[in-house]
């Protein structure tokens, strides 16, 4: 088996919480004990509701953040204590919105080959041609090289945003609701691009997303988030055709395709989403369960191991599960 | 049993002037909403469906320009009315539900004051009156704990619940129409899944006419009844749901369908669908078909002179299209 592109091994972050005015701070465990691998080439997907600990996962990958604890390997080698500029050399971000994360004063060669400035990269005198290159690549005109981007479209601009990311070669890309803020017939055109990109630079991309059509259009492997755990890992064919995880089959009904006449699905997740400050005992998705048993607001769940991934959930425990959850 | 109508929009254009031109964002949009049916206007951004909505409460920005032929409410015909009329209706008789939900909330008053402000501003009912009624709808959509919420304030509340407050407060006074304008966007699926649900249950039990704006070709299929397609200030297609998805007429309408990734249709890791090009300027005057530029079946026949919608798939299915369905075929 190849070395993971990059691993993260039992990560967790932690947020101190103020409560209020006298009151001491209350800690807010925003990923919990998370184990990732990340093979090249793979497309690993996250997906989860808003809170679940996507983004601060994906920023500690980036070296944005720095776990509580645990460890994160990039190649195998493990990144803490690591300039920032290093680990960037290798990870690069893609961003929801490219309305806002272009700066509006720099022109689109000087935003592209920005990375190469901050990186330090050789022969300043091949920048644009490297520019250039790469705006060929993902489909920009060459003349805009010197346009600004409020002279673009919504679609330039996120293939701007995808230059700028590729320009050093990195070798992971974090595709952070890459397509969410785009229009439907631009956000397949851009899908199309990052499946093109992936095949003909060898990426691996992790993507962030809260669309599960498209997750499931792109992913290789996928896994599903619920307060700062993951619950279920699996190849993307096998978790979205025999999804093991309650929760991961709620959000699966929850997809709405382009069928008339269906209705809209009852999810069966009544309760909200829990306030993560708080969290539930035993299973934390135990109250929004379907299937919750007795045991489940007692004991915490253990990883399972399943064919292909694993699974984290009372039901799925060979011979009911043991004490190992405390 | 005819159905009741209950809005009745002709000719609806607006006009914006602008430093290169007039500007046409809405353009001669026909439709109608029977009560207790849910209509969707899909389209992508630019297309001119908010605006649609905003003429239609007449709450557009004060240089645009509205005209229409006919906009009937139940029996009140609205372009008769002044300023001041037209406040007696909007969140009376026609309320609207906004995509953010964050800011269209006012931090500085509690969810109660809020709540209670439309039955209160329109006389319909005292204090205590207006706070029963809220308490009672927010439990109707959903909300714990009722009584205790009012005194809340916005931020202490989810944006799964702030919406719910949202649907809430369009449904103060009864409404016959709601306009809601990307409801669920901002939201998580699980979370958007509920909200279709309870709105489509209000709706029935309250029999409220329902105008869905979005983009969301998804949410449109399981939620309308009838659907128009919009592109670039024109309705290019309407028709029932069922016809629209079953049978997609306007080569606009299949490429955005074309365009979006269908789990179980669609083979995982293909190349989906494209509309190359992009929207045209609708400043000025434009003939033919808004479509053409992008239209890979475009001729000369497109562009010469104005198309309009024509009924050539039976009353319940209308394109604005030169070509018949069949000569579309690839």
């Amino acid at each position: 088996m190849s070395v993971p592109v990059i691993e993260v091994r039992d990560v967790g972050r932690t947020f101190m919480i103020s409560s209020g005015f006298m009151r001491p701070k209350r800690p807010l465990h925003a990923v919990n004990g998370v184990d990732l691998a990340i093979e090249p080439g793979e497309v690993m997907a996250l997906v989860g509701e808003s809170g679940c600990g996507k983004t601060t996962l994906a920023r500690m990958m980036m070296g944005l953040l720095s776990p509580s604890g645990g460890e994160i390997l990039l190649d195998g080698k493990p990144i803490a204590g690591w300039n920032r500029s290093v680990i960037a050399r290798a990870v690069q971000p893609i961003f929801q919105d490219p309305y806002s994360s272009l700066n509006p004063r720099k022109t689109v060669g000087s935003i592209i080959t920005l990375p190469l400035r901050v990186q330090g990269a050789a022969e300043p005198e091949g920048w644009t041609r490297r520019a250039e290159e790469i705006m060929e690549l993902v489909g920009l005109p060459r003349r805009l090289f010197n346009a600004y981007p409020n002279q673009l479209s919504g679609g330039q601009r996120q293939r701007v945003a995808i230059a700028r990311a590729l320009i050093n070669r990195p070798k992971m890309v974090i595709c952070d609701e890459p397509t969410s803020a785009l229009d439907v017939s631009v956000q397949s055109q851009i899908l199309n691009l990052l499946q093109d990109l992936r095949a003909e630079l060898g990426l691996t991309y992790l993507l962030i997303s809260h669309n599960l059509a498209v997750v499931e259009h792109i992913a290789t492997r996928a896994a599903v988030m619920y307060l700062g755990r993951i619950v279920e890992q699996n190849a993307a064919d096998v978790l979205f055709s025999a999804p093991r995880h309650p929760y991961t089959r709620a959000l699966l009904a929850s997809v709405l395709t382009p069928d008339p006449g269906l209705g809209v699905p009852d999810t069966h997740l009544g309760a909200s989403y829990p306030n993560p400050l708080e969290l539930p005992t035993g299973c934390t998705f135990h109250p929004r369960c379907a299937d919750a048993m007795d045991d489940c607001a007692r004991r915490i769940p253990v990883h399972t191991v399943v064919p292909g991934g694993h699974v984290t959930c009372h039901l799925h425990q060979n011979g009911g599960g043991s004490d190992a959850g405390t | 049993m005819a159905a009741e109508r209950i809005l009745e929009v002709e000719g609806l254009s607006v006009a914006i002037p602008t430093p290169s031109g007039m500007l046409h964002p809405v353009q001669n949009v026909k439709f109608h909403v029977d009560r207790g049916e849910t209509v969707a206007i899909v389209g992508e951004s630019g297309c001119g469906k908010s605006l649609t909505s905003l003429a239609i409460m007449n709450l557009l920005p004060h240089r645009a320009m509205r005209s229409a032929d006919r906009l009937v409410l139940d029996d009140t015909d609205m372009l008769r009315l002044g300023e001041r009329q037209m406040s007696d209706i909007r969140g009376n008789r026609m309320s609207m539900i906004f995509q953010e939900p964050m800011t269209s909330l006012n931090p500085a008053y509690t969810i109660g004051d809020q709540l209670t402000e439309g039955p209160r501003r329109h006389g319909q009912s005292g204090m205590s009156e207006a706070r029963d009624r809220a308490v009672w709808l927010l439990e109707k959509v959903g909300i714990t704990a009722a009584t205790n919420r009012l005194r809340q304030y916005p931020h202490q509340l989810s944006g799964g619940l702030r919406q719910r407050v949202m649907i809430a407060m369009a449904l103060m006074c009864g409404p016959d129409l709601i306009i809601a304008d990307e409801p669920t966007t901002a939201l998580d699926v699980t979370i958007q899944a509920q909200i279709l649900h309870l709105l489509a249950e209000l709706q029935r039990e309250f029999r409220t006419g329902l105008i869905l704006i979005t983009h969301d070709l998804g949410v449109v299929a399981r939620v309308a009844d009838r659907v128009a397609v919009m592109y670039a200030g024109q309705i290019v297609e309407e028709g029932t749901a069922h016809r629209i998805f079953t049978t997609p007429s306007h080569p606009y309408t299949r490429g955005l369908l074309d365009c979006i990734p269908i789990p179980g249709k669609t083979a995982r890791g293909s190349h989906l669908g494209s509309i190359p090009g992009i929207v045209p300027s609708l400043i000025g005057e434009m003939p033919g078909c808004h479509f053409a530029e992008r239209c890979r079946h475009a001729t000369g026949r497109c562009t010469s002179r104005p198309v309009g919608l024509g009924d050539g798939l039976g009353p319940d299915h209308r394109v604005r299209c030169v070509f018949s369905p069949e000569e579309l075929q690839p």
